[in-house]
């Protein structure tokens, strides 16, 4: 296990590299020059060149980079084009929004997909099996916004039950913000429960086709503790492992939801940033949901050894 | 089992499969009619695309702001949009734009990554070592916020939008042909081919290609349906296709602000973008289930 941790981390250095050389080639590869394009037509030459001097873009490409990344690893991402915020600032006041919307559309994701999953599995070929099957599709072929406008047009718009958007801080009402979180949630966490349903079903089945299940049943078990006790246990290893992968999907997810909901999250953040032509922003973001992915594949990769050592990773 | 970045373990060219046999296209409608009704769903979206001019009788870009905001009702099926567009012509052209952006961006997947997993699977060694690494940088980023990078740095339009998603699926073609060509070249026919002279280029192309197509089918439906729900979702957020055009994606930004009064204005467009991807995605999974039983879910 060590060993494999080592290895992994050893083939992580280069994706880094490649990873940061794409964050920082962003801003190259803007057609013309992308001081201009940040400031736009109505800035003097000389702010112009002020702003590309403060991004370091009259140096050598080679010395632009080192001094880049020299700066990124000791935390400092540069400055926002418009507001002249610091960007990790800018990023830090507004990951935890995202943080809280991705953990609740993942927990709905789990609460919902592993009862449904499990018992399309139990009932198989039922109606309860074809829905859930049937969602499953469904969930992945959807796009979120579709599925977000309709909850608008019917749990705000119609019953007006939850405010169709906005966000208030849970230090200034906590069942504000819990109303508000509602609806985004849902929209974030369709798509990642019904992958999670449909992992649930087929690793269930499998598990169920199991010698030691029909062991625990010949023995005098009731089907309440096989599933508890023994499936469900290890039906879920696969699962968990999925929905760690999920936080690629949640990422992707949050720049549509945050948009449409106006939840003022990095995705919020990277999309006005694009439109503001704030490329300190912009990248600043991508490394961030690029290392965040990193290392969330990296935790899964690991768990799956630790849930599962028949694996073999040589 | 494993890889740096965005992989993930469970994916399905890392799952072991050996080459399999093509199957004729009618044995495979004959015997399993879940790929006939998908076929059918998407040929029908085909021949939507393809006849607009006849099925929509307005015009999807003159405006009429004379019409505006008018609900579903005879001569406008699905109502009137903000400019007074028909918004039922603008769903039927709207096909017109995303099922081409899809293939286009397949195809530029599947020939980028294609080549890049070809060689790397052939050639092994560092070339493999090099290439993979460039692949786990790819997939080290989420797929759409890739595609939006690289649209927030080509500028919004519908040829960035392809350029930008056709990349996010370099690296799914570039793993699963890698995997398949890693196996293909330990087997005995692939040895046989070369002991009897066959050129690199003549061994890949005639003996191992053939081999590589079914996954790859499966892939290219797969990827079809994502690369649908990139595009809509890019212009969505206004980064894809610009006014006129009418795309579903645009159309559904710009419906969601008049859910009070005229919900058509977003759902008409999302029925549409759904119904699309969900044929795609029921295909790939029939021709899974049909060309690879061993993937089977």
């Amino acid at each position: 296990m060590v060993q494999y941790l080592v290895r992994r981390l050893a083939l992580m250095v280069p994706v880094a590299f490649l990873v940061s050389l794409a964050v920082f080639s962003l801003i190259h590869l803007t057609p013309g020059d992308p001081a201009q394009i940040m400031l736009g037509e109505e800035h003097s030459p000389e702010a112009v060149a002020a702003l590309r001097h403060e991004l370091g873009l009259d140096q050598p490409l080679p010395e632009q980079y080192l001094h880049w990344i020299g700066r990124a690893v000791r935390g400092d991402l540069g400055r926002s084009v418009r507001t002249n915020q610091p960007v990790v600032e800018a990023i830090g006041e507004r990951l935890p929004n995202t943080l809280e919307l991705g953990l609740a559309a993942l927990l709905w994701s789990v609460v919902v997909a592993i009862p449904l999953g499990t018992l399309a599995a139990l009932r198989r070929g039922s109606a309860v099996d074809v829905a859930a099957t049937g969602f499953t599709v469904l969930g992945v072929s959807v796009p979120n916004f579709f599925i977000g406008i309709l909850l608008i047009l019917v749990m705000s718009v119609q019953l007006r039950l939850f405010p169709p958007g906005g966000y208030t801080s849970p230090t200034e009402s906590l069942l504000d913000n819990l109303h508000r979180l509602v609806l985004p949630a849902i929209t974030l966490g369709t798509v990642t429960t019904a992958v999670n349903m449909r992992f649930t079903r087929s690793s269930m089945l499998e598990v169920l086709r199991q010698d030691y299940i029909r062991t625990a049943r010949a023995k005098g078990a009731g089907w309440g503790r096989v599933i508890m006790r023994h499936a469900l246990k290890n039906a879920l290893i696969p699962v968990v492992t999925v929905v760690g992968i999920q936080v690629g999907a949640i990422l992707e997810g949050a720049l549509v939801t945050e948009t449409l909901f106006s939840w003022p999250g990095i995705g919020k953040l990277a999309i006005d940033s694009i439109f503001g032509r704030d490329y300190p922003i912009v990248q600043g973001i991508v490394l961030t949901v690029a290392f965040s992915y990193m290392l969330a594949n990296l935790a899964v990769d690991l768990a799956y050894a630790w849930l599962n050592p028949r694996i073999s990773y040589g | 089992m494993s890889a740096v970045g965005g992989a993930s373990v469970l994916e399905p060219d890392l799952i072991e499969t050996a080459a399999a046999p093509p199957v004729s296209v009618r044995r495979l409608l004959r015997t399993y009619p879940r790929v006939a009704v998908a076929a059918t769903l998407l040929l029908g979206l085909a021949l939507i695309a393809l006849l607009a001019p006849w099925i929509a009788l307005h015009d999807p870009i003159a405006t009429d702001p004379g019409h505006a905001l008018l609900g579903p009702g005879a001569g406008h099926p699905l109502g009137t949009d903000e400019l007074g567009r028909d918004l039922f012509a603008r769903v039927v052209w709207g096909s017109r734009v995303s099922l081409p952006i899809a293939f286009v961006a397949v195809a530029v997947g599947l020939v980028g990554g294609g080549s890049i997993g070809l060689l790397a699977g052939y050639r092994g060694g560092l070339t493999d070592l090099l290439l993979m690494r460039v692949v786990d940088a790819l997939l080290a980023f989420p797929a759409l916020v890739l595609a939006i990078a690289i649209v927030a740095v080509l500028g919004p339009g519908l040829r960035n939008a392809m350029i930008a998603i056709g990349i996010t699926q370099l690296p799914v073609y570039a793993r699963l042909t890698r995997g398949q060509m890693l196996q293909l070249r330990e087997l005995d026919f692939v040895a046989a081919a070369r002991a009897l002279g066959a050129s690199p280029a003549r061994l890949i192309v005639r003996h191992m290609v053939p081999n590589l197509l079914n996954p790859l089918i499966v892939q290219i439906s797969l990827s079809a349906a994502m690369a649908m729900l990139s595009e809509a979702t890019l212009s969505f957020l206004g980064l894809g296709a610009q006014p006129p055009i009418p795309d579903w994606g645009f159309m559904m930004n710009t419906g969601a602000h008049f859910l009070e009064n005229d919900p058509w204005l977003a759902v008409g467009p999302g029925l549409a973008i759904s119904l699309a991807v969900f044929g795609f995605n029921w295909l790939g999974d029939a021709l899974r289930d049909a060309l690879d039983p061993r993937l089977r879910t």
